[in-house]
């Protein structure tokens, strides 16, 4: 029995032993050989680099130097205009609804996927993957057929004075649509790794299902459920399509900030724009930060 | 706590993992559930841990029917087979944990919790991780938290079956002091027959969903009751329709006429125990078992020929 550190199970994730065995491979006895894989590895990165440049580096480092090309004056200016901070207040409070919703049904769904025994459940998880097949737009325009004035349940909400389309309610409800898959999606693989032993353990020391839920499957399953929250996140912050059909982009009233940029591109308002845009990629890349700072400091905590 | 299964069946689709079970478990009794992969004995644990409902028949602990009540009521310890230790949680909130779902207060729970870690030899390692324990640590946390809610009945699936084989004799050994000293009624599952008989008061030996005999280890060895517990506990030679134990065969110094002649076709030095290898005169071929002693003085070599008796061979009506 070894009463060092080494744990005996294989810590999930770990990436020491793949890691040792490539570096192994590329070692000589030809060095030769090794010289040429060495120039190889570099060019695939070489590669794969550039691609990234070209498409996503280069255009976002573009906006940026854009936005401040004049100072900071004009973009303290144009961030600060009342239709602006109302975009941005407006995206905010919708990211706050259909997150924590998507979030909520997307384990329950999981759970069920994952542990369920029932007829029809490949069907289900087909469905739940649409909103990543069809188009934000066509989203947009489903749910008008359904919530608009002319709609299925358009006349029984206007009874109850109830207004979706054109309004808040159907903005979150196409911005839960197209953010949908993520949680789902993410926390699924990682519920099948966790396994049902530590469930049942807990079962037999006692645990109701709902202790058992919060105290053993909800830890285990953290960090795809983070990952998923963080997908989630950002899908919905930049979502255009759906939602500029079912609000009617009315400034100051159904402008999301996505929205509000195009608004000051079309204006010929860059400043406005560019603004805007440095915004959401600031939004966007907090909520990953804030993820990659949570995972670590959990991650030293529990498995130091 | 006695238990009792009466007539239990299960099926899992097409496949029947147990088919009409029942055993009687004495309160305090150390009973070993033992047959090859696939016959039965884990779903029976399973079933009567509550893990698993039966399709027909009924669990019984002291004097409640338990077959319909959810595990968590049933007060039974259970140690998985790879210890499903609860990753996110340190060693002292693992043992912990059943009497923190019950709200026993702080003071109480470290107490508790030190005395346990003490009586598993894992005194220190509190603060550690299940990913920073070896694999006999593990198994050892897996039964302190199981016994931290002082069950009436302790349940462990293939308790040693991952582990090396040094530590597996010293956890062994362990396992029959602990049950000696808490005396809490325990089953354990094992497909090794030497860890069964070692360790267990009680055998019951499975096979193909069925109980083919149960008793104590002497019981089991000496008089079987049929081929298959022959063949599965203790080493057995097959001459056709008959059984023979190694040891029970006696080898002859010289051909007297009152045994077979046989030539010895390989030696095999196991330290006390020397194995030697033989086909007797009508071509059939076996095995028997003696000391180093005996073997020295037979002189036993490879290509001797020499003359063995064999006892009365034991047949079962099939």
């Amino acid at each position: 029995m070894s009463s060092s550190g080494e744990g005996a199970l294989p810590i999930p994730g770990a990436p020491s032993a793949r890691r040792s065995s490539t570096r192994s491979a590329a070692r000589p006895p030809a060095a030769a050989g090794a010289r040429a894989a060495r120039r190889r590895q570099l060019g695939v990165r070489a590669i794969a680099l550039g691609y990234l440049a070209l498409l996503l580096l280069g255009p976002v480092a573009m906006i940026f130097y854009r936005t401040f090309e004049h100072g900071i004056s004009p973009v303290l200016n144009a961030a600060t205009t009342p239709s602006a901070t109302h975009a941005f207040w407006l995206s905010l409070e919708i990211v706050a609804i259909a997150v924590p919703l998507n979030t909520i049904f997307g384990i329950g769904m999981a759970l069920l996927l994952e542990r369920g025994r029932f007829w029809g459940k490949a069907a289900l998880g087909v469905l739940i993957d649409l909103p990543f097949a069809i188009s934000p737009v066509v989203v947009g325009l489903s749910l008008v057929l359904v919530y608009g004035k002319t709609g299925w349940l358009g006349d029984w909400l206007a009874e109850q004075g109830i207004q979706v389309i054109f309004s808040v309610p159907g903005m979150v409800l196409a911005t839960a649509v197209v953010s949908l898959p993520f949680v789902v999606r993410e926390t699924m693989p990682v519920l099948r790794e966790l396994g049902v032993d530590a469930e049942q353990a807990a079962e037999t020391l006692g645990a109701s299902p709902w202790q058992t839920f919060l105290r053993i499957t909800l830890p285990g399953i953290r960090w795809g459920v983070v990952y998923g929250v963080v997908l989630t996140t950002a899908r919905a912050l930049g979502e255009f399509g759906a939602v500029s059909i079912v609000s009617g982009r009315i400034e100051e009233q159904t402008q999301t900030l996505p929205l509000f940029v195009q608004d000051r591109f079309e204006n010929f308002d860059s400043t406005g724009a560019y603004t805007a845009a440095v915004v959401l990629a600031l939004l966007a890349l907090g909520t990953l930060l804030a993820m990659n700072l949570l995972t670590r400091i959990t991650r030293r905590r529990t498995e130091a | 706590m006695a238990i009792e299964v009466s007539h239990v069946s299960k099926r899992f689709g097409d496949f029947v993992a147990l088919d009409d079970v029942s055993i009687t478990v004495g309160d305090g009794a150390l009973t070993a559930l033992l047959g090859p992969s696939g016959s039965g004995k884990s779903t029976l644990l399973r079933i009567i841990a509550g893990l698993e409902t039966p399709d027909q028949g009924e669990v019984v602990i002291g004097d409640e029917d338990v077959t319909n009540a959810p595990a968590r009521t049933r007060g039974v310890g259970f140690v998985f087979q790879h210890y499903a230790p609860f990753k996110h949680m340190t060693v002292h909130d693992n043992v912990a944990f059943g009497l923190s779902v019950r709200k026993r207060p702080k003071d109480e729970i470290r107490d508790r919790v030190e005395e346990l870690l003490g009586l598993v030899r894992l005194d220190g390692l509190a603060k550690r991780y299940p990913s920073q324990l070896s694999g006999g640590q593990l198994q050892r946390m897996a039964l302190a938290r199981a016994l931290a809610v002082q069950p009436q009945v302790l349940l462990l699936d293939e308790p040693f079956g991952a582990l090396d084989a040094q530590v597996r004799a010293e956890l062994r050994e362990w396992l029959r002091r602990l049950h000696e000293e808490i005396h809490v009624t325990t089953i354990f599952v094992t497909h090794d027959q030497e860890e069964a008989m070692e360790v267990a008061e009680q055998i019951v030996v499975m096979n193909r969903g069925r109980i083919e005999q149960a008793g104590a280890p002497r019981e089991l060895y000496e008089s079987p009751s049929n081929e298959f517990v022959m063949s599965f506990i203790g080493p057995v030679n097959r001459l056709g329709d008959a059984f023979v134990r190694p040891h029970d065969i006696q080898i002859l110094a010289e051909a007297d006429g009152t045994g077979t002649e046989a030539l010895v076709e390989r030696v095999v030095h196991l330290g006390f125990e020397v194995r030697v290898e033989l086909k007797l005169h009508d071509g059939r071929e076996i095995w028997a078992q003696v000391t180093r002693e005996v073997a020295q003085e037979l002189e036993l070599r490879e290509g001797q020929i020499l003359s063995v008796r064999l006892p009365a061979p034991r047949v079962f009506a099939s």
